[in-house]
């Protein structure tokens, strides 16, 4: 352990930045391991370019790669990197100005030359020319200690030498903030098992980096954050995909139905449709479809058959599958679809995170056809929003979407272990012949949900379609007043869902509040840090968050109503405002940000601030 | 073959739904359906376990009349909706009952993806080179310089050969057969329904509102037919098929020998695809009958074989193991 003076931080954000192809979101994983090792609550925020090796030492080929982690309870991945650790001067330039004056950058010299400098656009060399002033600075010659460190190692290139680098980096921060080694050294050598030089080289990097912390005197300081006081329990640490994945899984074991995925390949939403192809231990189909049609197609050809049938994909992708979600409307027929929103529209940014696709998926299909939406609001709870799409799915035969988005899907948190004897059980049933001619459309009286007839049970042989259906028949009609009826049927049996789901509960700690602060999906960490810091500020504040976008809790007009303004914060222009204020005629005012970035807890508090003093 | 339900030697009328058949009157698809439903009972599948998925368009209609599980979908979707139907459930025996502009047009992506998967499923593409449910315009098969509602001055769009795209996208089973030829129908739905994997059968079939005779040179003009049969030289009346040195394939007299002997298990689809271009315009023929039919490895065979040898390999899936794997910290 270091022998240098230690001093003791309540929480840091780190932002490592490099070329995307430095291996900055390996360097960002790794050190969050071992954070959360350490028991701090911790949150990430990787944030790459859609390209997958952008030229290198150009601005758009900047991986980033930011994890905030304190000895307390935290809900972002930060606003602002106390320290930035960038691998050459397109990252410095990238991610200069998100550092705060006083905040420290570890820079890798070697990577500074006249080329980099002019790739990068800049002028003149930013640690000569004093513009890094309001900052501490570490000069650190990264790539030529590691080069250094790596001699005669045999089989290793220079290039391969060179591209250790980021387990320097890793070494160095790691000391820094002494976080534990083991893991690392482990994790080595089991990813690059097949070539054991390179386990060597990058081991040996990794302890330079190490080394140099403890004995350069350019580090004169260490730091300690103690770990967080976190519920008891058993903890790892999981992304917004992995539990989404995770909770596909135990969804369809807690409904005892067979799960099967019809996916295409779309950023951010691939890597679902990956793990679970690598689940098959649990009996999972994956189906890589021709397109994202065919996938949410074959996806109801299972549902139809008996599956819990699932598609999972982004806005792009979702969009095509809207002719098909209309089917299983009209099928009445149990669906989950996963929408992993980016920013749009068309192709717009597919690494970056939007929420603007919840009036495409309320609303864009034709005809009308209601379909119940919930969204994801942490990485960790992507696993119960899974398990709950699915519940409802199942008990009222009807598609579900599940939002996510690009911050959840690839960000990460602590998540305790749930027990797996707690989880809730879903299971349905199918239908049996009783005798009596099957009527498909026949409804349980509570839910309005149809039966689940599967092909396979004799006796129960009918015919489902997309053309309007008699009531409790199925027959084809065109009956004026049949389609009156079905068409309010289908919306009764989704509004009825707000009876089966809890109500909104509202943060409100003062209970004088005059303002309510209103969100939904991924911007639930940064409004409710906003909050925290607005009401540290004095600022009599409430807070509600949203899971449920369709149908919405039975007591959300109430909540409304009892605050004289509401302030709606939103990664697009306002849906889920311009829906409150058509549903409940309040005066919702939106705050607005679509940068393909997460709002951030300060821009949030500022904006309550503004809000609070106009009421 | 065992009969249907194991008890009760099932009858065409068995397969008949109580839904009044609503295609007009003289429309070819009276026949296709009259010939599956006397099909059926010899296929030895029970009702529950036969399920016929369609998308869109007149031939679309077809599961609504028959008295087995069936789902009318959308427009060209009913092979992707097979396909995860029939990989989740390959107990079942699943058929798609499709039309030129819905297997060819909206839907060609998913058919050539579910021939070249080689999904057990059976397609039957009722080929009438025309829209008739939207009333007259022209299809993918329609013929260069077809006038329809929508190409008032004549069709500029290539027509497809759908054989030839089945052959392309490898399908292992390829067969052709007419609406009114009730044996020739039974012949091929005997051999598609035996094969395991895709088949793909075009039956061609006459629109009698908007493309009426269509097809009258070989639906009426019986000589005009070439049926294909394993085994035997291909031929028809007093001509024969023979192949150049070439390769590519000629009209003879049948009296000059050295015929062609059809063998619809060849691997090399070559000669498949070469009778496939066979035509009334470039042979004054048309060859009916299976072109092709070799093993192939079935698609859900090999997706469930996974999951098993995954599951032997690893045990049965541990949600609680699941979830814990990876780093795990305990906090007291």
């Amino acid at each position: 352990m270091s022998t240098k003076r230690v001093e003791n931080l309540e929480g840091v954000i780190i932002r490592f930045a490099g070329d995307s192809g430095d291996g900055m979101q390996l360097t960002g994983d790794r050190f969050t391991s071992e954070t959360a090792m350490l028991g701090n609550d911790l949150a990430t925020f990787p944030d790459f370019p859609a390209e997958i090796r952008a030229p290198a030492g150009s601005l758009p080929g900047v991986s980033g790669f930011q994890v905030h982690f304190a000895d307390h309870d935290i809900l972002t991945a930060g606003d602002r990197p106390d320290v930035l650790v960038a691998m050459n001067p397109a990252a410095l330039r990238a991610n200069v100005r998100d550092v705060p004056k006083g905040g420290t950058i570890i820079v890798d010299t070697d990577a500074f030359s006249d080329r980099t400098l002019q790739k990068a656009g800049y002028p003149a060399n930013p640690l000569e020319d004093g513009t890094l002033g309001d900052y501490h600075l570490h000069e650190v010659a990264l790539t030529s200690m590691t080069v250094g460190a790596l001699k005669g190692i045999e089989g290793v290139t220079p290039r391969e030498a060179e591209r250790s680098k980021n387990f320097f980096a890793l070494g160095l921060m790691s000391w820094l903030y002494h976080r534990p080694t083991d893991g690392t050294i482990d994790f080595i050598s089991k990813k690059f098992a097949k070539r054991p030089e390179i386990v060597e080289a990058n081991t040996r990097a990794f302890r330079a980096g190490w080394n140099y912390g403890e004995t350069s005197e350019d580090f004169a300081v260490s730091y300690e954050v103690a770990p967080a006081p976190l519920k008891p329990g058993t903890y790892r640490q999981i992304t917004g995909n992995a539990a989404l994945s995770y909770g596909l899984i135990a969804a369809a074991q807690l409904a005892r139905l067979p799960l099967f995925l019809g996916a295409y390949p779309i950023t951010p939403a691939s890597s679902i449709l990956e793990d679970l192809a690598g689940r098959k231990e649990f009996g999972v189909v994956t189906f890589q479809a021709e397109d994202e049609i065919a996938a949410v197609g074959a996806a109801v050809g299972a549902a139809f058959g008996g599956a819990l049938g699932v598609t999972a994909s982004a806005g792009p992708g979702v969009v095509l599958k809207a002719e098909t979600v209309g089917l299983a409307i009209a099928l009445e027929l149990p669906l989950v679809i996963l929408d992993i929103q980016r920013a749009g529209p068309s192709t717009g940014m597919p690494t970056k995170p939007e929420q603007a696709d919840l009036l495409m998926v309320l609303f864009g299909r034709n005809g009308e056809s209601p379909v119940p939406v919930i969204a994801a609001s942490t990485p960790s709870q992507c696993f119960d929003a899974a398990i709950e799409a699915a519940r409802i799915a199942l008990k009222y035969r009807t598609p579900v979407y599940l939002l996510s988005d690009a911050y959840l899907a690839n960000g990460s948190e602590p998540w305790p272990i749930p027990d797996v004897s707690e989880l809730p059980d879903i299971s349905t049933t199918f239908a049996e012949a009783n005798g009596e001619p099957f009527e498909p459309y026949r409804r349980d009286p509570d839910t309005l949900a149809r039966p689940w007839a599967i092909p396979g049970t004799p006796g129960l042989e009918h015919r489902i379609g997309g053309l309007e259906k008699a009531d409790v028949t199925g027959a084809i009609s065109y009956d004026a007043d049949n389609h009156d009826l079905m068409v309010r049927l289908r919306a009764q049996k989704v509004a009825g869902i707000a009876a089966d789901i809890p109500e909104l509960s509202v943060d409100d700690p003062d209970g004088d509040a005059d303002l309510l602060v209103i969100g939904w999906g991924s911007t639930y960490g940064p409004i409710t840090a906003g909050v925290r810091r607005a009401r540290r500020e004095g600022i009599s504040v409430a807070q509600a968050h949203l899971q449920y976008l369709n149908p919405l809790p039975r007591n959300t007009g109430d909540v409304l109503r009892r605050y004289r303004r509401v302030l709606v914060p939103e990664m697009n222009l306002g849906q889920l405002a311009m829906l409150l204020r058509a549903e409940f005629l309040v005066d919702a005012v939106s705050y607005t940000k679509v940068r393909g970035r997460p709002l951030t807890a300060r821009e949030l508090e500022e904006a309550i601030a503004t809000m609070a003093v106009a009421a | 073959m065992s009969p249907g339900n194991g008890l009760v030697q099932l009858t065409a009328k068995d397969f008949r739904s109580d839904q009044e058949v609503r295609w007009c009157p003289g429309c070819g698809d009276y026949a296709i359906l009259a010939g599956v439903q006397s099909f059926l009972p010899e296929l030895g599948v029970s009702r529950e376990n036969l399920v016929f998925v369609s998308g869109i368009g007149c031939a679309a209609r077809f599961p609504y009349y028959l008295q087995v599980y069936g789902m009318h979908s959308i427009h060209g979707r009913a092979p992707a909706i097979a396909t995860g139907l029939a990989t989740s459930r390959p107990d079942l025996s699943v058929w798609v009952v499709t039309g030129d502009g819905d297997a060819l047009s909206i839907g060609g992506n998913h058919l050539i993806h579910a021939l070249r998967r080689n999904v057990d499923i059976t397609i039957l593409l009722f080929n009438n080179r025309i829209y008739g449910l939207t009333k007259g315009q022209y299809s993918p098969t329609s013929e260069l310089g077809k006038v329809t509602k929508s190409t008032p001055l004549g069709s500029v769009d290539q027509p497809f050969n759908p054989l030839s795209i089945a052959i392309g996208a490898e399908a292992t089973f390829v067969a052709r057969a007419i609406d009114t030829d009730k044996q020739g129908t039974a012949e091929v739905l005997r051999a598609a329904a035996a094969h395991r994997g895709a088949a793909f059968v075009e039956i061609l079939q006459n629109c009698n509102i908007y493309n009426d005779g269509a097809f009258d040179v070989v639906r009426d003009e019986k000589d005009n037919r070439l049926y294909l049969r394993a085994g035997e030289e291909i031929r028809w009346g007093e001509k024969g098929v023979r192949m150049r040195p070439d390769g590519t394939l000629e009209i003879v007299d049948a009296s000059v020998g050295g015929l062609l002997r059809h063998d619809p298990l060849r691997d090399d689809p070559g000669l498949a695809f070469a009778l496939a271009r066979l035509t009334w315009e470039t042979a004054g023929a048309v060859p009916l009958g299976v072109f092709r039919s070799v093993p192939r490895p079935v698609y859900e065979d090999l997706v469930h074989e996974q999951v098993r040898a995954t599951v032997e390999q690893r045990g049965q899936g541990d949600l609680q193991a699941l979830l814990r794997g990876g780093d795990t910290w305990t906090i007291a």
